[in-house]
């Protein structure tokens, strides 16, 4: 049964606290492939309600793209579109590889809220993210791998319930990941977090981003943390792109580097029409 | 307060009662009884003085006799293993039942709407109020107290089991859905955890109606089991053995409820609201 107590075997029982220097035998899953998106005229409606009006929007496999805009505006819709929570009302959506055939979408998404199921300790959680098929003891062994990744392989065995809101948020994050997604959708994942944790959040995005090289689509009403992430931000104003902003920075940034302030008025003020 | 003085090390007042003083856990486990004790020992005063007749109230320790004499001859435990294998079955069937009809209604509309109308309609009556009928149907044997004791212990599994699934977190399945669960392991993964402490509640509920019907059943008609016992006593004018019967039900009610608790606590330790 799913919910029995869980025997200890693993070696990262018997390290102390502190140990993270040590990395686990990395699991032989292969490089990440990203996806490239492909949106044409994407449409959707609930009831006489048009959210998208017609999204037409190219995503390089690999690229960090940030989509901004006021509540309502659409993008949290366009994002579960993304990610098949979804239909679209009319249009295409493809995922394509980094050749251009077409690809079965293989989308991971990290909520507002961590949604980790609170009955399953950490390294239980992160392994719901490989899906079905993979056997316990492979689960374990690569959910402890990228536990390690995102430092928080001395609470594999804790349960949700006693993880900070940044933890669990990671554990969120941990659990997209696993699986090597060619494609990660983040619906305001750092929205819920105090000031301190959301930078240090957007740190590690940024980083493991990096490293692992996938496509990233972020949504936020937070134009700095579009501007800080993405290499591209987008803005949406009733359901039509209104802005497509490029930001060629490199990484990794500085908060408060006043290039990018410049970027984020710009932003700001595309948002709220007062150009 | 005196724990919190006694675990900073400090003397206790010398004028704590001995109890109190005793370690946390050991006083925590041995308060509850403090109160049934003191009743015990009041009652066995009161009798002893001759402020309650005999008639009305035995002493303890003529119950105690009673239980002795009971007990040597056998006929004790087997009563005890019938009205306790009376009350399993019971619980088996109808909570079965109950557990079935409250997951397959959480999770299918079709189910619920074909099937909840009934039930809640079934539910409304009392169940003790079809003695007549289910006597007609199944004279007194056996399966009049299953029918019974099944019916008045499915409600209470079936509205808890059927809210519990209700109130799992939409977002949980909506998750347990992105990462490809299929339905067996949604099911197994997060909706019927989600729905425990839930079906606990329900199943403790259960658990009193359970010891209720089989107590009204077995006094109406039944040839062994603890009511019949003290139906038995009562014809005989053995007030003694009727009181022995109360707080073997009261015993077996308690018992009950803690291997519900203790499995509650098991099951749930990830729930803070369940750990120590």
């Amino acid at each position: 049964m799913s919910i029995a107590p869980f025997n200890p075997t693993l070696s990262l029982l018997h390290q102390p606290e502190t140990t993270h220097t040590a990395e686990p035998a990395a699991p032989e899953t292969g490089p990440v492939r990203a996806a490239a998106l492909r949106l044409k005229g994407v449409e959707k409606s609930f009831g006489s309600n048009r959210v998208l009006r017609g999204i037409d929007l190219e995503i390089p496999a690999g690229q960090f793209i940030a989509i901004v805009g006021k509540s309502g505006c659409g993008k949290s819709t366009l994002l579960r579109l993304l990610v098949g929570l979804e239909t679209a009302s009319g249009g295409d959506i493809a995922f394509e590889d980094e050749q251009g055939r077409k690809i079965a979408p293989e989308a991971r998404i990290v909520f507002q809220e961590p949604r980790l199921l609170p009955w399953f300790n950490v390294i239980d959680n992160v392994g719901v993210g490989l899906g079905e098929g993979v056997s316990r003891e492979e689960a374990r062994r690569r959910a402890e791998h990228v536990l390690w990744e995102m430092h928080l392989r001395n609470k594999a065995l804790d349960w949700p319930a006693s993880l900070s809101g940044g933890q669990r948020q990671r554990v969120a994050l941990a659990r997209a990941l696993v699986s090597r997604p060619g494609f990660l959708a983040l619906d305001e994942p750092l929205g819920a977090l105090d000031a301190l944790t959301r930078i240090s959040m957007q740190q590690l995005v940024a980083r493991v981003w990096r490293e692992l090289g996938f496509t990233a689509v972020l949504v936020t009403h937070d134009v700095a943390e579009a501007v800080h992430l993405a290499d591209r931000v987008i803005v949406l104003d009733e359901g039509r792109i209104t802005l497509d902003l490029d930001v060629p920075h490199p990484h990794p940034r500085k908060h408060g580097d006043p290039e990018l302030a410049l970027l984020e008025g710009r932003l700001l003020s595309a948002i709220l029409g007062t150009s | 307060m005196t724990t919190v003085e006694f675990e900073a090390g400090r003397s206790p007042a010398r004028s704590t009662p001995r109890l109190l003083r005793l370690p946390r856990p050991d006083r925590a486990r041995l308060l509850p009884f403090a109160v049934p004790l003191a009743l015990v020992l009041l009652w066995q005063a009161g009798s002893s003085l001759g402020l309650i007749s005999d008639r009305v109230m035995p002493s303890p320790a003529a119950v105690a006799q009673a239980f002795w004499s009971e007990a040597s001859d056998g006929s004790l435990g087997h009563n005890i293993l019938v009205s306790g294998a009376r009350a399993l079955a019971g619980l088996a069937i109808g909570g079965s039942i109950g557990f079935l009809l409250g997951i397959a209604n959480g999770v299918s509309k079709l189910s619920e709407q074909l099937t909840d109308t009934t039930l809640q309609m079934i539910r409304t009556i009392p169940h003790l109020a079809m003695i007549p009928l289910v006597i007609l149907w199944f004279g007194i044997g056996e399966e009049a107290k299953l029918f019974l004791t099944s019916l008045g212990v499915l409600f209470p599994i079936y509205l808890n089991t059927y809210h519990g699934v209700r109130n799992v977190d939409r977002g949980l399945i909506e998750m347990g859905r992105i990462y490809g669960m299929s339905n067996g392991s949604l099911f197994t993964k997060v909706i019927f955890p989600g729905a425990l402490p839930s079906i606990f509640v329900g199943l403790r509920y259960a658990l009193g109606i359970m010891w209720l019907t089989l107590i009204v059943s077995e006094s109406i008609a039944a040839s062994s089991g603890i009511g019949y016992m003290a139906n038995n006593a009562r014809e005989f004018m053995m007030t003694d053995v009727v009181v022995l019967a109360l707080v073997i039900y009261a015993v077996l009610g308690k018992l009950a409820d803690v291997i519900a608790r203790a499995l509650e606590r098991w099951t749930l330790s990830w729930n803070v609201a369940y750990q120590r």
